[in-house]
């Protein structure tokens, strides 16, 4: 079980129709690798964020698979295209089944 | 003619930087925060320096450009941990920070910018790591942290952005001043295998080349400092051992009576630059 996650997003407030965007995430997470060994030369089992999605408005704008060779911490950074006022919903999957959620409204002015 | 033009490029060109990534870039934090990363020395370095650099200046863009915006500050995830520990009730007293020092941002704010400081009734120079280990131990009845630990760094990183912005004003005079010359004593003291003192590199060589990164003035106002080599933040006086680890000799211990002068010293001869903390170095 990892401790000490907490999701974190940048998106601007307001956007003019058709605008694209700059969307920044960052999600605090240790992202142990499943390869190093404890003192005891014991495998420490994988703990990662393994798939991160972002929606807008239920339609998938980008959805990525993270491996294990992913950084402690990942930082996502991506640009999207707003059609309309809406919600960006983003979602980060751990490997213990846990699932983090962010959202973050979009005005259009 | 042609010769005296020809003088003109090589002077250009010899009088050029080194180092440095971009000579007029500002560093302003979320756009709205101007800091101070170039200013006249002070007073008492008019023999040595004209101005006084912020290591964010030697810098390279990618690098620079990562204290630009707090969302891009891996420094700032350690504030977020800290700002947690600062409400959280430690110790057999059962007291938080907060339970003494309530919000932290206007008990803290300015705090940075003075340390290393005289405390009168102890009858001392205190890092902020000093002062939160007491807290720790007499306030809280709480276990000590580790002076260069993972805790440590982070709640000196939340301290340290109270004061972000503000001038780094160390007094050097009065009770203190003992101490600061002792700092400056060793500042000037070369030591280990390859005979080093911090002036060797920090005074005459800044903007140089140290293998593949430039060497900076080596102010400490940037502390603690988020270095991407080791993804952590750090603190100075595992700044110093690793400095003095550098020149081949057996280094002070962290927390020690000679780390605590030379810090003093060091953060006095950034007088006058912002505190920058929590800063992003490579």
């Amino acid at each position: 079980m990892a401790s000490g996650v907490k999701p974190r997003v940048k998106v601007p407030k307001k956007a003019a129709a058709g605008d694209v965007i700059v969307i920044k995430t960052l999600i605090s997470h240790k992202m142990e690798s499943g390869q190093r060994k404890d003192k005891e030369g014991n495998l420490i089992p994988r703990s990662i964020i393994n798939r991160f999605t972002c929606d807008f408005n239920g339609q998938s704008v980008m959805d990525a698979t993270f491996e294990s060779a992913i950084s402690t911490n990942p930082y996502v950074q991506f640009e999207a295209t707003v059609p309309e006022a809406g919600e960006f919903k983003f979602t980060w999957y751990d490997d213990d089944g846990s699932v983090y959620e962010e959202s973050k409204k979009v005005a259009i002015g | 003619m042609k010769f005296k033009a020809m003088t003109a490029i090589a002077a250009l060109l010899l009088s050029a930087p080194a180092a440095m990534a971009d000579e007029e870039a500002e560093l302003v934090v979320n756009g709205d925060l101007n800091l101070v990363t170039r200013t006249a020395a002070p007073a008492h370095l008019a023999d040595s320096l004209d101005e006084v650099l912020s290591g964010w200046r030697f810098r390279s863009d990618e690098t620079q450009a990562l204290q630009l915006d707090d969302f891009d500050n891996p420094g700032m995830i350690f504030v977020d941990q800290a700002m947690d520990t600062w409400g959280t009730v430690d110790g057999e007293k059962g007291k938080s920070c907060a339970s003494c020092h309530d919000d932290v941002e206007t008990s803290m704010k300015g705090v940075r910018a003075v340390y290393p400081k005289w405390n009168d009734s102890a009858e001392e120079v205190r890092t902020i790591a000093m002062q939160v280990n007491d807290c720790r131990e007499n306030g809280m009845g709480a276990e000590k942290w580790k002076y260069t630990g993972g805790k440590m760094a982070a709640m000196e990183a939340l301290i340290s952005l109270q004061s972000r912005g503000m001038p780094v004003d160390v007094a050097i005079d009065g009770p203190a001043e003992v101490m600061w010359e002792e700092g400056k004593e060793l500042y000037y003291t070369r030591t280990g295998q390859l005979d080093l003192s911090c002036a060797n590199c920090h005074e005459d060589n800044y903007g140089n080349l140290i293998r593949a990164d430039h060497l900076s003035q080596g102010h400490i106002n940037g502390f603690p400092a988020y270095r991407l080599k080791n993804a952590k933040l750090n603190t100075v006086h595992a700044r110093f051992k690793g400095c003095v680890r550098d020149t081949r000799a057996e280094t002070y211990k962290p927390g020690s009576a000679e780390f605590v002068a030379l810090e003093l010293y060091v953060a006095s001869r950034g007088n006058g630059l912002s505190v920058e903390g929590p800063s992003v170095r490579n």
